[in-house]
């Protein structure tokens, strides 16, 4: 078995919110280039743990972050962390797209601009090329221009993913990004994955099992607030070791 | 039976209820075509071009021009916005996406406090704050020579007048872009000012363009504080330190003598009634934004 | 980057200062004024009408203004509620929910209160014209209720919506019939009706525009509705430029009793909403 490195290591991670404890000592190996699927009930907290690997959590009023989140080595909780620089290395994909409200071009370019590129030979080339990663590019090139809000669901999903990918991050944090869209569209996102996941590291919390299985390398299985198994997903599918676990995988929580 | 008296005291609580319902509506109706009745003599007379664009407002020398007191009250109008906008935009920005929510919570009764306080109380405190402050401390300073009853006093008194109609509304507005949109834009690597304009603010253009709408209209009509410090000099004024003569202080100050001057009362009138028109205007289209928006407005 | 940091700074500090500005008015206002208004007050300022004149009387006090106040307003809220519950309940209750005529009715509510209250004492003149009045308490009790019907009717309307549809079609399924299910919905929403005509009084009490065509001014407390009263906005508008400084004193006490009259009703109101929220 090839082991990759991890590229996001998180130690005893505490989420709590007013008296809740959201995330209970977590601590979790995520290795490089490969998808890890976060998976369990709703409310175990997948969606937290998510966004606490790129601070986003933190965003909530009353909300108390406690641990080390190691990227790359760094902990990104340190306050000496140039937050906007550390979010750059990664890109997040939310259960419904939320196209910026702009026209196609401007959402793909959007981050570039931000950060600073205004060439605007560059940034076309760039826009055309991560559409095209995102297996939109066919549909839109002759309506960039346009309004992001006139595209499909389906396709705007797309395009949030092309958004993401164009600040050339490393990371891919995914939030159940097919939970709103229709099969075809679904199918189409899990393609992409699977051809990403060979430059990316992805992390997908989802719901849906049988994704899990399509699509994940590594399986985290979480349970109030808690990782109660973790490993291949060949083991942790097929084989849990945890009685929830079994429990979870048959269908017979959720 | 008593099964039967009840329902017929629902049906006559109907028929009242809707009766007054009706009544409601057709005020405005009445309204509207009673000033139209008392303002034919003077349309039919001079005609609307002539009343509009002339200059000349010489009521005894039957001349009645009402171009100063219209460029007057939209420069006052204008002045007004021009502070609260910004002030406004930015401050509610604040309340949204910066301060924590205690904050926010506790200001925004304390600037409510601000609406129910009478025009009048703001025209004192225009005569005695902000007056003298015009006339000491701004004029000097664009070397402008001026009494302090200007355009310039008018548009700032109006201006707070219209904060707390514009900040509950920009609030709202701000407060229907959705959380995972700002989360989206941020992931990106946005600074939270990034995201604040050029993703929020955005988002949010059309209501901000609705509360916009909505305050010019509450400023346009504003009479009793307005006419306090305006200064009521009829010409046509060339910057915010010349006195001005807005449409509702013309109304207000010119009441005694309207019905002694023959035509004067149809030309008050004729006044109110452009009032009246052009607010309902600015009000429809208003609502017709924050309704496509599903923003509700609240009482202020 | 570090110009980013540095224009996130800028508008943040530019954000801090325009909070500042917004709310530095309201402060600036109460504090000119109690400034003013606190030496002008006596026990005589507000039991004692104006004696010589109001304009030029050095004697005597605002009692005129005050009672004509309360009178003109008090009739005209207890006049615009009895006109806007009907209404309310018929928007509610006796229309379905989503009909086209009840959003008329609201959005030309939602139009008329925007209007200017000068248009309203324009029309009040027309109206007195029309029917013969003298300038009177009584054109201004019916000026000043059309000037806040339509404010009162959207705040009540604000407050009966709020009821949940649950709770009337339990009432229905008990064998109520409209009007009834119409006094239970009252009851449910009292405070948050009681607020709405405590806000309406408020407004109806420091409107000039309105009276000034309708009501006129006075040294007297008027004994009948075909008289004049003096009102409290306009006793300071008439009084703020007089030579005379007694006279200036007079329009200082008023505004400070105004005043003061507004922030209770605001508090109030706002307290028995906070109770209203509370309890349900």
């Amino acid at each position: 078995m090839v082991h990759n490195y991890p590229h996001i290591s998180i130690k005893e991670l505490n989420v709590t919110s007013a008296n809740l404890r959201i995330l209970k000592n977590v601590s979790i190996d995520i290795p490089d280039r490969s998808i890890t699927a976060i998976i369990g009930p709703s409310g175990c907290g997948k969606t937290t743990l998510l966004k606490s690997m790129n601070r986003l959590v933190e965003l909530t009023d009353g909300i108390h972050v406690a641990g080390k989140v190691l990227v790359n080595g760094e902990n990104i909780y340190d306050p000496h962390i140039e937050v906007t620089r550390l979010r750059k290395k990664m890109g997040l994909l939310s259960q419904r797209p939320y196209p910026l409200p702009m026209s196609i071009y401007a959402n793909v370019s959007f981050g570039m601009r931000i950060h600073g590129q205004h060439k605007r030979r560059i940034l076309d080339a760039k826009v055309r090329r991560y559409l095209a990663l995102a297996s939109l590019w066919d549909e839109v090139k002759d309506r960039l221009h346009e309004p992001a809000s006139s595209l499909s669901i389906g396709q705007q999903q797309r395009l949030c993913l092309a958004r993401g990918l164009a600040i050339e991050p490393d990371i891919i944090l995914a939030d159940e990004p097919t939970s709103a869209l229709d099969p075809m569209s679904s199918k189409a996102i899990e393609e992409i994955f699977l051809e990403l996941k060979k430059k990316y590291t992805i992390v997908l919390v989802t719901h849906i099992l049988r994704q899990a299985r399509r699509l994940a390398d590594y399986v985290i299985f979480m349970y109030a607030g808690e990782i109660v198994e973790h490993g291949p997903a060949d083991e942790v599918l097929n084989n849990p070791k945890q009685e929830l676990t079994k429990e979870y995988v048959k269908g017979q929580i959720s | 039976m008593l099964a039967l008296l009840r329902i017929w005291v629902d049906r006559m609580a109907a028929r009242i209820f809707s009766l007054f319902a009706w009544f409601s509506v057709f005020l405005l109706f009445i309204i509207l075509a009673g000033l139209v009745f008392k303002s034919l003599p003077i349309m039919r007379s001079y005609g609307f071009a002539d009343l509009l664009f002339s200059a000349d407002w010489k009521p005894l020398q039957k001349q009645f021009g009402f171009l100063p007191f219209m460029v007057s009250t939209v420069y006052v109008t204008v002045t007004a916005l021009a502070f609260a906008l910004p002030a406004c935009t930015l401050a509610s920005l604040y309340l949204v996406e910066y301060a924590r929510p205690r904050f926010t919570n506790a200001v925004l009764p304390i600037i409510d406090l601000l609406a129910g306080i009478p025009s009048v109380i703001y025209g004192i405190w225009g005569i005695l704050v902000i007056v003298p402050f015009v006339r000491n401390h701004i004029a000097p300073v664009f070397h402008a020579d001026t009494t302090g009853y200007s355009i310039l006093a008018g548009g700032l008194v109006l201006a707070v007048m219209v904060f707390p109609l514009m900040i509950n509304l920009l609030v709202e507005v701000l407060r229907t872009v959705p959380r995972e949109l700002r989360e989206a834009s941020l992931s990106l690597g946005t600074t939270r000012w990034e995201t604040s304009l050029f993703v929020v603010l955005r988002k949010a253009l059309p209501g901000i363009f609705a509360a916009v709408i909505l305050a010019f209209s509450r400023a346009f009509g504003e009479t009793i504080a307005v006419l306090m410090v305006v200064g009521n000099v009829v010409k046509i004024p060339h910057g915010v330190f010349d006195s001005g003569y807005p449409i509702p202080a013309l109304i207000a100050n010119n009441y005694g003598e309207m019905l002694s001057i023959p035509s004067y009362d149809s030309a008050l009138m004729f006044a109110a009634l452009i009032l009246l028109v052009i607010i309902i205007l600015f009000n429809l289209l208003s609502a017709f934004i924050l309704k496509s928006l599903h923003v509700h407005r609240y009482s202020v | 980057m570090r110009k980013r940091k540095f224009t996130e700074q800028f508008f943040l500090f530019l954000m801090r200062v325009s909070m500042f500005l917004v709310m530095l008015p309201l402060f600036l206002i109460i504090l000119t004024i109690l400034v003013k208004g606190i030496p002008s007050i006596d026990l005589a300022m507000i039991t004692q009408t104006p004696k010589g004149g109001f304009y030029l009387g050095k004697e005597g006090g605002v009692l005129n203004a005050i009672a004509g106040s309360f009178y003109l307003s008090a009739s005209a809220t207890i006049l615009a509620v009895c006109i806007s519950l009907p209404v309310v309940l018929c928007l509610n209750i006796y229309m379905k929910r989503g009909s086209n005529k009840a959003w008329l009715i609201r959005l030309c509510m939602d139009v008329m209160s925007g209007v200017p209250s000068i248009v309203f004492g324009a029309f009040g003149f027309l109206v007195m014209l029309f029917f013969g009045m003298k300038v009177s308490l009584l054109a201004g009790i019916i000026t000043v209720t059309i000037l806040i019907m339509p404010v009162t009717i959207r705040s009540m309307d604000e407050m009966v919506r709020t009821v949940p549809e649950q709770l009337l079609q339990a009432t229905y399924s008990l064998g109520a019939t409209r009007v009834e299910a119409a006094m239970v919905v009252v009851r449910r929403v009292l405070p948050g009706l009681i607020t709405a005509t405590l806000l309406s009084f408020g407004r109806a009490i420091g409107d000039a525009a309105s009276v000034i065509f309708t009501t006129g001014f006075t040294d007297n407390i008027p004994q009948s509705v075909s008289q004049p009263a003096a009102t409290l906005p306009l006793a300071i508008f008439f009084q703020l430029s007089s030579p005379i400084p007694e006279v200036r004193d007079r329009a200082y006490a008023a505004a400070l009793i105004l005043t003061f009259i507004i922030l209770l009703i605001s508090y109030s109101a706002r307290y028995i909403s906070n109770k209203f929220t509370n309890a349900s």
